[in-house]
């Protein structure tokens, strides 16, 4: 078990700077994702924690230890890829024991760890099988089996369900973060699925280009992002982003879309310029009253919902109403927003706001 | 634009018997989606109705008339495959333009110019019309092989997952325009997916394939909402509906042996006391994992819940859905 602290963190590769300056914090058993594009720099992260990479500046402690210049065979982590990395000549039972033998444990003792980890991933009944003939989801199944069997710190884990399909790869998330529930070890997950981020982790850092832009629990920052590039990695569909331009005064309760008040968090800092309102779908209504207007240009429905597409005066937007209402392409409707849950950017650098709804949270 | 029936169809590769007794009408002008897990049948069913398999039995209809004697080419489908096929060393107006120059069309340039221009518009790619295939994205070139498909003007368009490939952002904007192409050309298109959200959203008839069977045949709605037996209620919704023992909750008709209950159709407040497992945020909803006498329950609740695991929650069923032994719908 384990604590580990990223202070200052930096890595360059020749003139390319992977990651800037990376500082935060995983709590003892916690399941923590890094997540953001490729080329973000969160598998760099990862590997400078595993030892695989060295950084090029900043401290990384592991239970209060300075690891960050130690090699990876000192640093007592597992390592779980993306590509399941099995000896393909030997069974489940020997793929699984390698660590521990090579590790010169009593072979009784071997045999009663194995057994364990078998029972806690429920392949019991294929150890003695080969791995050639297994399904994708035991090999990551064994794949893991390897990882827990040596007890380590914590486990790091890059994009290991990524080369799953859709289908399997939600049943492998909810077996894997059910595995995390029994054991507790803290776990650093690498992934550009906000959705997977999002429904497995205690934390996430949002990274892009190298910088990371957001840290705290996935419901806050979904709730307020502090930038527009998180607004728009987090929450499918994205949240809608409506360009406009404005003078508000610190206290302010609306601004003005289109010439029509529309309500915010009461802001907390004066602006004036470029401002864009950042409305999540599902936080719109379709009402014949409202005084702003778009039209619906189509409608997806999803069983309990639909996702409306509209046109308006400050571009395109969409919302998630019920399945049961009537949304038909063509039509013009009115548009009621929630201003309790809006959060307002500077256009130009993409940060939020400061508001009654996010003052007080950590940003990047 | 056609009609197209499938009359008893089966096709075996060997001792496998990949489609099973398949009897179909697709509509003129439909937005057929056969929807099915890998192995279902989805993609025999397609190539079948393209003329790249022979069945074994049964009788495929395009247009009222028996295709059992035409070669793929004259069957006039046009077919959109996973992976986009696109001529590397030509431009994307090359690309689009080819299978008008077959020799057995003898299509006139001017025609040729104003049909590919005009895919292209529809598509939103013309100002890419002079770039090589090479040099596109992954979404622009899966939207010149959908291009290929429509300058044509076959009888019927038959796409196997063209968008599995595509990244999400990428997936969600192209749902959408394939289906207003759809809808303004009026044509009549099967497309396969393993997707249900691309099944909810594009169809406006889904087909539920399930080893080599299809078991069900409807509207989006009609299948979410009355769901001809377990495996099909499984297809779709998200997170999945709960199949539970039917004593669990009372008032199961006496047949049931399984209630399904969908996640959204769990009253919470009152009835049989369960156990909060682990609450999972996902910004626009939020999922209780539940336990109840040993069996695992997700149901929805306030996206900003105060629940901690370990909590008890009473839940009580509503509008359940109860299926027999064998998974047949029977209340």
């Amino acid at each position: 078990m384990a604590e580990i602290v990223v202070r200052n963190l930096r890595k360059e590769f020749g003139d390319f700077t992977a990651v800037q300056s990376s500082t935060f914090t995983i709590e003892d058993g916690e399941f923590f994702m890094l997540l953001g594009p490729s080329g973000c720099g969160k598998t760099t992260t990862l590997r400078m924690i595993a030892g695989l990479e060295l950084p090029s500046a900043g401290e990384i402690l592991i239970d209060g230890e300075d690891c960050s210049q130690r090699p990876a065979s000192q640093r007592d982590i597992a390592f779980v890829f993306q590509m399941f990395a099995l000896y393909p000549h030997m069974n489940v039972r020997r793929n699984i024991s390698y660590p521990l033998v090579s590790q010169g444990m009593p072979r009784r003792a071997v045999r009663e760890k194995v057994a364990e980890v078998a029972r806690i991933l429920d392949i019991e009944d294929i150890l003695e099988r080969p791995v050639g003939g297994l399904s994708g989801g035991d090999r990551q199944r064994v794949a893991l089996g390897r990882a827990i069997v040596r007890d380590p710190k914590c486990f790091l884990m890059d994009e290991p369900l990524g080369a799953l399909d859709a289908e399997f790869r939600e049943r492998m998330a909810e077996e894997l973060r059910a595995l995390h529930d029994r054991m507790g070890a803290t776990t650093v997950y690498v992934t550009h699925d906000q959705l997977e981020a999002m429904q497995m982790g205690d934390k996430i850092v949002v990274m892009n280009h190298g910088v990371i832009e957001q840290f705290g629990k996935p419901q806050d920052i979904y709730d307020n992002p502090a930038t527009l590039f998180v607004a728009e990695f987090i929450g499918s569909p994205s949240m809608n982003f409506l360009p406009f331009h404005g003078q508000r005064e610190a206290g302010a309760r609306e601004v003005a879309l289109d010439g029509i008040p529309a309500g915010v968090p009461q802001l907390r800092e004066a602006f004036e310029g470029d401002m864009i309102y950042g409305v999540r779908p599902e936080h719109i209504r379709l009402s014949d009253t409202a005084a702003y207007r778009g039209e619906i240009v189509a409608s997806e429905y999803l069983g309990t919902t639909q996702i409306v597409s509209l046109i308006t005066p400050n571009g395109p937007l969409k919302a998630r109403i019920d399945a049961a209402q009537r949304a038909e392409a063509g039509e013009a409707v009115g548009l009621e927003f929630d201003g309790r849950t809006v959060t307002l950017f500077d256009q130009a650098s993409g940060r939020a706001l400061k508001t009654a709804l996010n003052e007080g949270l950590g940003h990047g | 634009m056609a009609e197209v029936r499938l009359n008893g169809i089966s096709k075996a590769f060997g001792a496998t018997l990949a489609v099973d007794n398949v009897t179909m009408t697709t509509p003129d002008g439909a937005f057929v989606v056969l929807l099915g897990p890998t192995g279902a049948g989805k993609t025999t069913t397609l190539r079948l109705i393209a003329g790249l398999e022979q069945p074994d039995r049964g009788e495929i209809e395009i247009d009222g008339r028996s295709v059992a004697d035409l070669t793929p080419a004259q069957r006039n489908v046009a077919m959109v495959f996973q992976q986009y096929s696109l001529y590397p060393h030509m431009t994307v107006r090359q690309n689009l333009a080819f299978p008008l120059r077959a020799p057995i069309l003898n299509t006139p340039e001017p025609e040729i110019a104003r049909k590919v221009a005009e895919v292209a518009e529809t598509l939103r790619i013309a100002h890419k019309l002079d770039n090589k295939a090479t040099a596109l994205s992954g979404g622009e070139m899966q939207r010149v092989s959908i291009g290929r498909a429509l300058v044509r003007e076959p009888s019927i368009y038959l796409m196997d997952e063209p968008l599995s490939s595509l990244d999400a952002k990428l997936r969600s904007d192209l749902r959408i325009e394939l289906k207003r192409i759809q809808a303004s050309l009026g044509a009549t298109l099967l497309y396969v997916t393993h997707d249900q959200i691309e099944a909810m959203t594009m169809a406006t008839h889904v087909g539920v394939l399930d080893r080599g069977r299809l078991v069900q045949f409807g509207t989006p709605r009609e299948i979410y909402e009355n769901p001809v037996s377990l495996t099909v209620a499984g297809r779709l919704g998200l997170p999945r509906i709960n199949a539970l023992p039917a004593d669990l909750f009372a008032g199961a008709p006496r047949a049931a042996h399984t209630i399904g209950l969908r996640p959204e159709h769990i009253q919470q407040g009152e009835g049989e006391p369960c156990e909060v497992v682990r609450i999972e945020h996902l910004g626009d909803q939020t999922r209780l994992h539940l336990r109840l006498a040993g069996h695992a329950i997700v149901t929805l609740t306030d996206i900003h819940t105060d629940l901690e695991p370990g909590a008890t929650v009473a839940i009580r069923p509503r509008n359940a859905l109860y299926f027999d032994a064998q998974g047949a719908r029977v209340g």
